[in-house]
């Protein structure tokens, strides 16, 4: 392999790992928050007891993945010089600024603030304490703004123009500057579908968790008998502790749903226009046509894609959709593959100048395979969510003492194997978006397409091995803490809520501290 | 040589404030780190109360290296893209012991094992003395240059890097942070540890300022571009000098204060000193990268500071609100009573129940 695909390979891996963690942290930080919140407002003393064990629970487990999620973080500050220097010198003066907004407006607040929480329980007053964990949250999701600000940059260049002396785009000020990068119309088409996205994520993790733990808790009381000391215990447990987080998940779960098909209708017109070779290569439509169909199923190897599209055959086809996610118009002429190619070819040229001066021949297809089904696993796999979280409502229905909770093994089984699929979700739309962008790293803007640059002409110089061992070393590094992070949120999430103990003599109810603070 | 305008020479400024705050601040956290080495034998609760003097703000200090490197991105890209690219390993480096080191201040105390808590504290031990030594490194070659070619592309490789300047620095660093950090313990612990920590400070700070001294002198005379720059210097040996006393008075505050000092005033000699350069070629001088020739554009530069001189005032303001509010000393729950200290206690609570007050 060669050192740009070696350093297209590092990227994708590092970033994709990166975002494992990150929609979890974006999202639960919001539901910890206002777990907390309704901690600290709650009148009747059951319920602010049992929201401050919900919020310590889910915030142990949120700790273990912020820190993960900052320590993969720093590989992404500093690889855009590591292995992508000549893009870094091409955008520096643009795409710099919203990563340093980053750091000041959003970094900052959420490590400083995060510490505050961590070690500010019974240090500071109960309503300031509560604002250092929504500072937190709100701090996590600004910093998702700002990324999403620099990643639609490559996407849609917008703001800026090519200085032909240094041959490097630079902020205009006559196209809006810093502030159409932050307000392009691709950021704010992104940023609600991938924030609604981590909620997603964070709503199936406590959904799942905290059915698991009712489950339980409910059979537990059913083996030890209502009438028992024990029994109520657990009983309790599970209706007053674990069913109002499963509701709370649910409910955010609908949310995001609604959120993410809103969003993502929005972003897939918008593609069509600003980037209509990526969602040709999302249905793998090779041939220009009318009334287009959305395939379900395709057949052809990895091959058939990329070479040539005889290959591929559409096995399963909804009529119009494709025409109608792309402009509402059943009958809407769509561009293919081939013809886009065809027509860059001629915008862009055959060929194009690598980093080292010589002429490369250019291709301006994406890998239609990767990108075919990366877009249909992002949305195939909300349905194990939609499932869960139709199922979770059904199973807790009935409010006051009607109120219900489920002892199904089933529910606790799936409830838990749903947890991952919304994770897979998020990669499969990042790989689909980042991929369906290429060749380009800087994706020209229809409107104004001097503001552009291929990937092979944004690497750094570097010889394969060194390439390669980097690769391999974070490769490595980043397997084994994954699995030790598997292990720590696994423990920790499967350790439960300890049950309140009474003191005899003074009624106190007694709540076990958790292991908090490192 | 194109001369560097007002903007220019301002976020060059920005960037070395950033690097000095990063230094100044998770300095102290690399060396608390190293540390758990020193203290080692004292088993891992001890260790557990020595990283608790940090638990609540080594996150929000590392947030200065992040800031200060999207900073330079941003205001100096050319920079970026060919330090980040040129020290390749030595980067790849770092960021390694970055990672596990983040993972070691978070997952350390969150399962109960002593197995496991030792391991991370070896982690710890990595992520304060490696970092350090790393940074010393890189700053070493920063300031005395490296081959660039036309193509602003680093052509020396990592052995390179090792020469005997950076080296040294790699050593200063450490031993500095050391001392910096042992200051912190003894300021931040009360007990046996906080006596441990002032006599460990005492065996540290000679070698500090001997290996310093030197360092900083070989810059001076070597590579800086500036005679001013020997004002910083000085401040900064007056300052490791006063550490001496210092601590064998026991003004913990002020021994600390003293490395601070030294920490900003050495990291000022070496920004000052490399001014108008941020990164020398030794091949060939008119591929150095400068002040003026990497930066973005005059426009970039002014909004970017616009936005800076809004934000890092409130940053500054509640980084301080922290401090404020992890101020107070804690104790090593794992250290022995001092003999005849529960007497006290036994006594003043009989005095308590006898007449019924506080």
């Amino acid at each position: 392999m060669e050192a740009l695909d070696l350093a297209r390979w590092q990227f994708g891996i590092t970033t994709v790992y990166h975002f494992i963690f990150v929609p979890l942290t974006i999202g639960l930080s919001l539901m910890v928050a206002m777990m907390h919140t309704r901690a600290v407002f709650a009148k009747d003393p059951v319920r602010k007891d049992s929201w401050t064990r919900l919020t310590k629970f889910f915030g142990s487990m949120l700790i273990v993945n912020f820190g993960i999620g900052i320590a993969t973080g720093l590989v992404q500050e500093f690889q855009f010089g590591l292995n992508w220097s000549e893009y870094a010198r091409f955008v520096g003066d643009v795409f710099g600024a919203p990563l340093a907004l980053e750091g000041l407006a959003a970094f900052f607040v959420e490590s400083v603030f995060l510490g505050l929480w961590i070690f500010g329980w019974g240090k500071m007053p109960e309503k300031v304490h509560l604002l250092t964990i929504w500072l937190v949250a709100i701090a996590t999701t600004l910093s998702a703004y700002f990324i999403i600000a620099a990643n639609s940059f490559m996407q849609h260049p917008v703001g800026a123009m090519l200085n032909n002396e240094t041959g490097r785009a630079e902020l205009d000020p006559a196209q809006g500057s810093l502030l159409a990068v932050l307000t392009n119309v691709t950021t704010l088409a992104a940023f609600p579908h991938v924030v609604a996205g981590a909620w997603l994520v964070a709503a199936a993790f406590v959904t799942g968790i905290s059915a698991w733990h009712m489950v339980n808790h409910h059979n537990r009381a059913r083996t030890a008998g209502m009438g028992s000391v024990e029994g109520e215990q657990h009983h309790h447990m599970a209706r007053d502790v674990f069913r109002p987080a499963v509701r709370f998940g649910v409910v955010a779960m609908f949310v995001s749903a609604v959120a993410l098909v809103v969003s993502g209708d929005f972003q897939a017109k918008l593609m069509f226009e600003q980037q209509p070779m990526k969602m040709a290569s999302a249905e793998a439509l090779c041939e220009t046509q009318d009334d287009v169909p959305f395939s379900i199923l395709t057949v052809g190897g990895p091959d058939a894609f990329t070479e040539d599209c005889s290959g591929v055959t559409h096995l399963i086809e909804v009529p119009y959709v494709t025409g109608i996610l792309a402009t509402n118009d059943p009958h809407a002429t769509l561009q293919g593959v081939d013809d886009l190619n065809a027509q860059y070819k001629e915008q862009f040229g055959e060929t194009a100048t690598d980093i080292h001066g010589n002429e490369v021949e250019a291709d301006y297809r994406p890998n239609l395979f990767v990108t075919y089904w990366s877009f249909r696993l992002m949305m195939g796999l909300a349905v194990f969510s939609g499932i869960l979280a139709v199922w979770a409502l059904w199973v807790t229905r009935g409010k006051g003492e009607k109120a219900r909770t489920s002892g199904s093994t089933w529910l606790k089984w799936y409830a838990v194997l749903a947890i991952p699929m919304p994770f897979l979700a998020n990669s499969a739309g990042w790989v689909f978006t980042e991929i369906g962008r290429q060749p380009w790293v800087v994706h020209p803007n229809p409107d104004d397409p001097t503001i552009r640059l291929m990937t092979m002409q944004g690497v750094s110089s570097h010889a394969a091995w060194m390439v390669a061992t980097s690769l391999i070393a974070f490769t490595l590094v980043y397997g084994v803490l994954a699995v030790v992070w598997f292990q720590m949120m696994r423990k920790a999430a499967l350790q439960g809520i300890p049950i309140p103990t009474r003191d005899e003599s003074t009624d106190e109810l007694d709540t076990p501290t958790l292991s908090f603070e490192y | 040589m194109l001369d560097p305008t007002v903007l220019q020479t301002l976020w060059f400024a920005i960037i070395a404030f950033f690097f000095a705050g990063y230094f100044l601040l998770e300095g102290f956290d690399f060396g608390v780190q190293m540390n758990v080495a020193t203290f080692w034998r004292r088993g891992p609760g001890t260790r557990g109360t020595i990283l608790k003097t940090i638990g609540p703000v080594w996150d929000g200090n590392e947030v200065w290296v992040i800031t200060g490197g999207a900073l330079i991105f941003a205001a100096f890209p050319e920079w970026y893209a060919t330090l980040f690219s040129g020290f390749y390993f030595a980067l790849l480096a770092l960021l390694l012991v970055l990672i596990v080191r983040v993972c070691a201040f978070k997952w350390r105390d969150k399962v109960d094992s002593v197995r496991w808590k030792n391991s991370w504290d070896v982690v710890h031990i990595i992520g304060g003395f490696a970092p350090a030594l790393l940074w010393g490194i890189a700053f070493g070659n920063i300031v005395s240059g490296v081959a660039i070619d036309e193509n602003r592309w680093v052509t020396t490789d990592f052995f390179g890097l090792l020469n005997p300047f950076a080296l040294l620095g790699g050593v200063v660093f450490v031993l500095l942070f050391w001392l910096h950090g042992t200051l912190y313990l003894a300021l931040k612990v009360e007990g046996q540890l906080r006596g441990d920590a002032n006599r460990l400070a005492e065996i540290l700070v000679l070698p500090t300022i001997v290996a310093g001294a030197a360092y900083l002198l070989w810059f001076q005379f070597a590579y800086s571009n500036t005679w001013w720059t020997l004002i910083p210097l000085a401040i900064a040996a007056f300052a490791l000098v006063a550490v001496l006393p210092l601590n064998r008075m026991r003004r913990e505050s002020w021994a600390f204060a003293a490395t601070a000092t030294g920490i900003v005033a050495a990291a000022a000699t070496l920004f000052a000193g490399l001014f108008p350069y941020v990164l020398p070629a030794t091949n060939d001088p008119a591929h150095s990268l400068t002040v003026a020739n990497a930066s973005s554009s005059e426009h970039t530069l002014m909004i970017m500071l616009v936005a800076t001189a809004i934000l890092l005032p409130i940053v500054l303001a509640y980084t301080i609100w922290t401090y404020r509010v992890f101020r107070h000393r804690i104790r090593d729950d794992a250290e022995a009573p001092a003999p005849g200290s529960q007497l006290m206690e036994k006594a003043k609570k009989g005095y308590r129940e006898a007449f019924q007050q506080d």
